[in-house]
């Protein structure tokens, strides 16, 4: 396994470049190809997103990248290998993959599931125990709480999580992933969307994502490629170029009437001025902390726990009827990520039904506060943008 | 596990339900044990004539109940060393065209009046114990069979392909994901089978096959009707025990997790 370090603003890459050369797919007994001979570059380290109406063939292409799918013809190239004629058991123990739910094998606990593919390749036990206690942690589970558990036990996010984890677990170069958010409820799938870009941002794997959701392609895509039947390329480009220059009427109506909402896609909560709130730790004196807000002429206070981790956004007038702040965590808190979209935060702000969302950063620790005002004036900007 | 960090751990994934399980398991023993303890009281203290003590003499008692058992488990294996790969093999790609035909086999023998596959066996094959074990297999194999095959249609084509996509060859995937999915549905079908060996047994003893059959026989032929209600009510007490062990196996072999 590599150990990646990231240093800030420098991208590292730990995967390789993916090359198909006339790729082309035929079932017997159809008379179009359901793939017909697909050229595409896909540079190490990008994110690629395929997208494109059911039937366009695009997860056939993606399958035949790790060849659950044997192409009929053409050749596909990992970095400078190719890898058409590879024995396919070999082949797909060094790509990831990643499908809807997960995919776990509920009789086997999450630590098995996880040790698998290190399993298969011939690893000690104690190589794959550590391994898969730091891949629990790079998803965000606590290995001592989760690794002996049954993937039942485990909502669907955990399990999603625990799925992107075994794909993980010999650190393959490439990761392919066939819908895998599009079983579980919105809130969550954007915390996993968060997730998945920071696990890539720290590990640079390749990573072909299938998706059927636009919005998710614009949120998790370096590149988007645009498919239509047969999986003919019709558009192969960054989000923002898709977005601004649909290259043809078929990409526009893909894209949607609504693209210039969907500019609220390609924000980042990042990319706004967040508001710096009033914050206090749980414990601390009522009365020193209501002091601070009316002080700095806030309503409202962020209080976090011990690390610095938001748990809850009350009032100033609640405040004042406590002696001390409360350590109670507010589930229904609305939180995002600094990597988040606008479109999250605003979703998030709607399922809450709150006039902001607390942003984190860092080990989830307050970063600040975006409110509505804030979404609606980047709106505003961007329609007088495209009238412009 | 070393440390219980989270209260939700420290109870063994299923425990409850297992729990639950288990207590609805000491029931049916329970009430075997009874039932055979009345018919100990009773066979020690009542009076017997002749034709009826031979019979029931404990030595003789002992060996029909072990010629029954030996019929029994030589049918299982043979119907499990069968009904098992077979029904694997019939969910592999190209074998799943012979499914129907297979299947029809399968039907026919169960369907077919049990006596008259005994007998027309017999007539094919000579009396005697052979000729038993195959018409027992040949009526017991279908829920194994079919159930194997249930089975193993029924694990998520996802999680084959998940296998396969990781890398685990069909094999692998084969041993380490389809068939224990399939165990719990696999192993019921052979506690129907064992339970369907234990009673059709009885019917051996028409063409010498042995068995308990032979107390209900002679009961119903010298109108004796302490035999006939002695060997059907052993038959019984072994079906029930034969279906509880099954029931016990399927609650340890069934796959943590599910």
């Amino acid at each position: 396994m590599s150990e990646t370090t990231t240093a800030p603003d420098q991208r590292t890459v730990s995967g390789v470049a993916i090359r198909l050369e006339g790729v082309t797919k035929r079932y017997p007994g159809q008379q179009k190809p359901a793939v017909d001979s697909v050229d595409l570059e896909i540079a190490a380290g990008e994110t690629v997103m395929f997208v494109g109406p059911s039937g366009c063939g695009k997860t056939t292409l993606l399958k035949m990248l790790n060849r659950l799918i044997e192409p009929s013809g053409g050749k596909i190239f990992l970095g400078d290998e190719d890898v058409t004629g590879q024995d396919p058991d070999r082949l797909r123990r060094r790509i990831g993959y990643v499908i809807q739910a997960g995919g776990l094998f509920p009789h086997m606990t999450v630590g098995t599931n996880i040790g698998l593919v290190p399993g298969m390749l011939g690893w000690d036990k104690e190589r794959i125990a550590e391994r898969t206690d730091e891949l629990l942690d790079l998803v965000g589970l606590d290995p001592e709480v989760y690794r002996a558990r049954y993937p039942k036990e485990l909502s669907g996010g955990q399990q999603q999580r625990v799925g992107v984890a075994r794909a993980l677990a010999a650190d393959p170069p490439v990761l392919l992933m066939d819908e895998p958010f599009g079983a579980v409820d919105p809130i969550t799938r954007q915390r996993l969307q968060d997730e998945l870009l920071r696990i890539q941002e720290e590990l640079g794997k390749t990573i072909v994502f299938v998706t059927h959701d636009f919005d998710e392609a614009v949120k998790l895509g370096d590149k988007i490629v645009v498919f239509d039947v047969g999986a003919r390329v019709v558009q192969y480009d960054t989000p923002e170029a898709i977005l601004a220059e649909p290259a043809e009427e078929y990409v526009a109506d893909f894209v949607g009437a609504g693209a210039t909402l969907k500019q609220l896609t390609l924000t980042r909560v990042a990319d706004t001025e967040l508001h710096t709130p009033v914050t206090a730790q749980a414990g601390e004196d009522s009365a020193a902390v209501v002091a601070r807000a009316t002080a700095a002429g806030e309503q409202y206070v962020v209080v976090t726990d011990g690390r610095g981790r938001p748990i809850s956004w009350p009032s100033v007038a609640e405040l004042t009827r406590t002696t001390t702040v409360p350590a109670t965590r507010d589930d229904r808190l609305p939180v995002v990520g600094l990597r988040s979209t606008l479109n999250d935060a605003l979703d998030t702000m709607l399922a809450a039904s709150q006039g902001g969302v607390v942003v984190t950063g860092r080990r989830d620790s307050v970063a600040g506060v975006l409110v509505v005002e804030q979404v609606m004036a980047a709106i505003q900007a961007t329609r007088g943008e495209t009238r412009g | 596990m070393t440390a219980v960090v989270d209260p939700q751990v420290d109870v063994e994934p299923g425990g409850r339900r297992d729990g639950v399980a288990w207590r609805g398991l000491l029931v049916q023993p329970a009430l075997i044990a009874v039932a055979l303890v009345a018919f100990v009281v009773w066979r020690s203290t009542a009076t017997l004539t002749d034709a009826e003590a031979r019979p029931l003499a404990w030595s003789a008692l002992g060996s029909s109940v072990v010629d029954h058992l030996e019929l029994v488990a030589v049918a299982a294996v043979v119907v499990l060393v069968i009904g098992i790969p077979l029904g694997v093999l019939l969910t592999r790609g190209p074998f799943r065209r012979a499914t129907p035909l297979v299947l029809g086999i399968a039907n026919t023998g169960q369907a077919a009046p049990a006596i008259g596959l005994f007998v027309l066996l017999a007539t094919w094959l000579g009396f005697g114990f052979r000729s038993a074990v195959v018409a027992l297999v040949l009526y017991s194999v279908l829920p194994v069979l079919r159930n194997t095959m249930v089975g193993l249609q029924g694990v998520d084509a996802r999680l084959v392909e998940a296998g396969r996509g990781m890398g685990m060859s069909a094999l692998a995937v084969l041993l380490r994901v389809e068939l224990p999915l399939a165990v719990p549905v696999m192993l019921s079908g052979v506690r129907t089978a064992l339970v369907l060996l234990v009673g059709t047994a009885t019917l051996a003893t028409f063409i010498d096959g042995g068995g308990l059959g032979l107390l209900i026989t002679t009961g119903i032929n010298l109108n004796l009707d302490t035999l006939l209600y002695s060997g059907a009510l052993l038959v019984a007490l072994l079906a029930l025990a034969v279906d509880w062990v099954g029931r016990v196996v399927e609650t340890i072999a069934r796959p943590k997790g599910l």
